[in-house]
């Protein structure tokens, strides 16, 4: 118990104290989650939709699949890309190891069959309601998926919210192709896995606090966001 | 004449030869052949489960017929504005104000952009709505959303307007300034088909009756004729309320 | 609509892009236990400072930190597992091996030492009574330097461990920080740098039962990765590293971090034996 006291004093001192390596860790792990979020969405959401509003052979298939990929183990993926991105491996020559950017591709890879696979649901789900009306005025799929999405925009909230929860979550991917060197690739979870790994458990701990605070206050502010626009348009 | 010049073809007569619609071994739609002919207002009437609302779709291309066939004078080519719309029992409309719902539906329709907002407002005015324009079109009241979606299907201009059942789930109120919107469509030169169980409303605004029962066409006849003198003994019993399916 | 998404793309392409920034850098393979003696985050602002070139340090256990460089994911490789090195050498990844440092390896133990092994100088001894007593020992199992040390000296005292190991061997394949947790939560013994023992934190009920044993010393190697096999290597830079640290200024840097005043790592350079 004397751990967890310590850690929510450390975790104090640590907001209050405004440490600028810490400001970099945190600002580095929004950076890399908050971008990788946006690739997942950019090709997930239309995935899922069209996935969602198509009938085509294998498609059960493809659904499954989708919802398969969803449980994807980071380590699994940190060390897929890692093999892609190494000097050895195909994509060696672009030099994106041990960068922030090969930990948003990393991140983008784990999220996007989540972001695919729930609004595939969530767009099936309401496509018996929009399908005759959507047809009867000529809309065909691409324009059926964009209003969709747009329409169901509320519900889709929460899936960017799960899919960015689970980026900023995992330590697995970014760890490997990150490398977690300091002042580069050290985000928060890396971070407080390095602190565990040399016994500081408070300041492990404290920075697991200021991660959990982060989210919290950015699904607060979603969660206000969308409360306010879903009342200006039912 | 260069083809922009030339008046499109007229999609009107649309005939339906021996049309099958079938769900596994059941035939909701049992061997249906006529023509629909421009100008009267047509108005479709029968027990449930007659199949009134798919004839609906098959006519409007929402479902395929499993044999038979449905041609219209006209084709209308995929990725081309569609010449026909359809109101539902009950409306779709988007997470959007009602001037932005018809709007859409304008732009899916490839008016100009210029044109868009101007005729959104005009619909909207028709059906008495312009002064809850900019409301979310979802919050509004169960009549004032049909209304929308009747305003949505006249901004399109269509040669065909479908209703299925638009007034099954209004108030008299209701349906009666929906009553007023189709009859002014139609005298704006929009073919009307209608589908009701509305007995009252078929008589108000029906010139022509199709009546079905258990997937087949029954009998059709001019609405005066088909009230005072039901020719087949189904019908009879319907209108006298024996009818239930 | 899809305007303000496609610019919300194009400024997270721009801020992850950004930063590539043009900075000169050389990167590192070392090991986790000397990236959490700290010895890093001393050593390297006074590098950077003196040359403007930043050193980016992977840490991951010896075996780990060689196969990145034989992918030539890195530009010099910085471990203390002197046959693994030599056998680098030999495949053809490095240039060239330079004995930099050595620190020693203690014997961690709990308090109130079941096995008797306390205050011993010599290792094979303690390690037979630990054997013969069966006492709880956490090994780290990953290949690392310290693992591989471990080995040798189970096979310096006559014990073939493959044979003899039973419950009371935990062979956790972890890292240093995290090994010492778990010995510290089982009060098991465990052969640790001392580097790393003195930077940790959470010893509960251990402390060092066995030092000063010759055998125990553990040297530290460099080597830049051979950039005939790895074109990629940053040879200038990489090399302006590496005789920065053999360099008598480099050596004075390592002899100067210390924890709680007590020195972790001995520069020997010069020392054409290490």
């Amino acid at each position: 118990m004397s751990d967890l006291s310590q850690a929510a004093a450390e975790a104090l001192r640590l907001i209050v104290g405004g440490d600028p390596k810490l400001l970099d860790i945190v600002l580095l792990s929004l950076r890399v989650s908050l971008t990788a979020v946006v690739f997942a969405c950019v090709v997930g959401l239309p995935l899922g939709a069209t996935v969602a509003v198509s009938r085509f052979p294998g498609r059960r298939t493809v659904v499954v699949v989708l919802n398969a990929f969803m449980g994807l183990p980071p380590v699994v993926v940190g060390l897929l890309v890692y093999l892609l991105l190494s000097r050895a491996g195909p994509l060696g020559a672009m030099g994106l190891l041990f960068t922030p950017t090969a930990m948003v591709i990393a991140q983008a890879i784990l999220i996007t069959p989540i972001i695919a696979a729930l609004s595939r649901q969530v767009v099936e789900d309401a496509w018996a309601e929009y399908r005759d009306q959507l047809r009867s005025l000529g809309e065909r799929r691409f324009g059926a998926v964009m209003t969709m999405l747009w329409d169901l925009r509320f519900s889709l909230v929460i899936i960017v919210l799960a899919g960015f929860g689970r980026a900023a979550a995992e330590v697995g991917a970014v760890m490997i192709v990150g490398g977690n060197i300091d002042g580069v690739t050290r985000v928060m979870t890396t971070a407080i896995a390095l602190e565990t790994s040399k016994g500081d458990l408070p300041l492990a701990l404290g920075l697991g606090i200021v991660l959990l605070t982060i989210v919290l206050a950015l699904n607060a502010a979603a969660d206000i966001v969308k409360d306010t626009a879903q009342r200006r348009y039912g | 004449m260069t083809s922009a010049m030339r008046a499109p073809r007229s999609l009107l007569p649309l005939r339906l030869d021996d049309v099958v619609f079938a769900i596994g071994v059941r035939r909701v739609i049992d061997r249906v052949s006529l023509t629909l002919e421009a100008g009267r207002r047509t108005v479709i009437v029968g027990p449930n489960g007659a199949g009134k609302s798919v004839l609906l779709r098959l006519c409007h291309g929402l479902l395929q017929p499993t044999s038979g066939t449905i041609a219209w004078n006209a084709l209308e080519l995929p990725g081309e504005p569609r010449r026909q719309a359809m109101v539902f029992q009950l409306p779709v409309l988007l997470r959007r104000s009602a001037l932005a719902n018809i709007v859409y539906a304008l732009a899916v329709a490839r008016v100009r952009t210029e044109h868009r907002e101007a005729r959104a407002r005009e619909a909207l005015r028709k059906v008495g709505l312009d002064p809850l324009a900019t409301h979310p079109a979802r919050v509004l009241s169960g009549g004032e959303q049909q209304r929308v979606a009747l305003a949505r299907a006249w901004a399109l201009n269509p040669e065909v307007l479908f209703l299925d059942e638009p007034t099954a789930n209004l108030d008299p109120g209701a349906t009666h300034e929906i009553e007023r919107v189709i009859g002014a469509m139609h005298a704006a030169g929009t073919k009307i088909v209608l589908v009701t169980h509305n007995l009252g409303q078929a008589r108000r605004l029906g010139d022509e009756i199709l009546f079905m029962h258990q997937g087949r066409l029954l009998e059709r006849a001019s609405a005066d004729r088909f009230f005072k003198q039901p020719a087949s003994p189904e019908a009879a019993q319907f209108l006298e309320g024996e009818l239930p399916w | 609509m899809v305007v303000t998404r496609r610019l919300f793309l194009a400024a997270s392409l721009c801020v992850v892009l950004g930063a590539h920034a043009q900075e000169r850098f050389i990167t590192v393979a070392s090991t986790t236990s000397t990236e959490q003696s700290g010895l890093f985050g001393y050593l390297l602002p006074i590098y950077e400072q003196q040359t403007s070139v930043k050193v980016r340090v992977v840490a991951l256990g010896t075996g780990q930190a060689l196969d990145v460089a034989r992918r030539g994911d890195a530009d010099v490789v910085f471990v203390h597992a002197r046959t693994a090195e030599e056998k680098f050498l030999a495949e053809g990844h490095g240039v060239k091996r330079y004995p930099v440092m050595y620190n020693d390896f203690v014997l961690i133990g709990p308090k109130n030492d079941p096995a008797k092994v306390g205050g011993g100088k010599d290792i094979v001894v303690a390690l037979k009574k630990l054997e013969a007593a069966k006492a709880p020992f956490v090994s780290r199992g990953d290949r690392s330097g310290t693992h591989m040390a471990e080995l040798d000296l189970w096979k310096a005292s006559g014990i073939d461990i493959d044979k003899t190991r039973g419950a009371w061997y935990r062979d956790t394949g972890q890292g240093m920080g995290p090994a010492l947790n778990t010995a510290a939560s089982m009060g098991a013994y465990i052969l640790s740098d001392r580097g790393t023992w003195l930077a940790f934190k959470n010893r509960g009920d251990l402390t060092i039962l066995v030092e000063g044993d010759k055998r125990l010393f553990n040297q530290y190697g460099v080597m830049l990765v051979n950039p005939v096999t790895h074109p990629s290597v940053k040879k200038a830079l990489g090399q302006q590293f590496i005789d920065w640290i053999i360099s008598p200024a480099g050596q004075r840097a390592i002899a100067g971090y210390k924890i709680n005043g007590e020195q972790l790592f001995y520069p020997n350079a010069g020392d054409s034996n290490a």
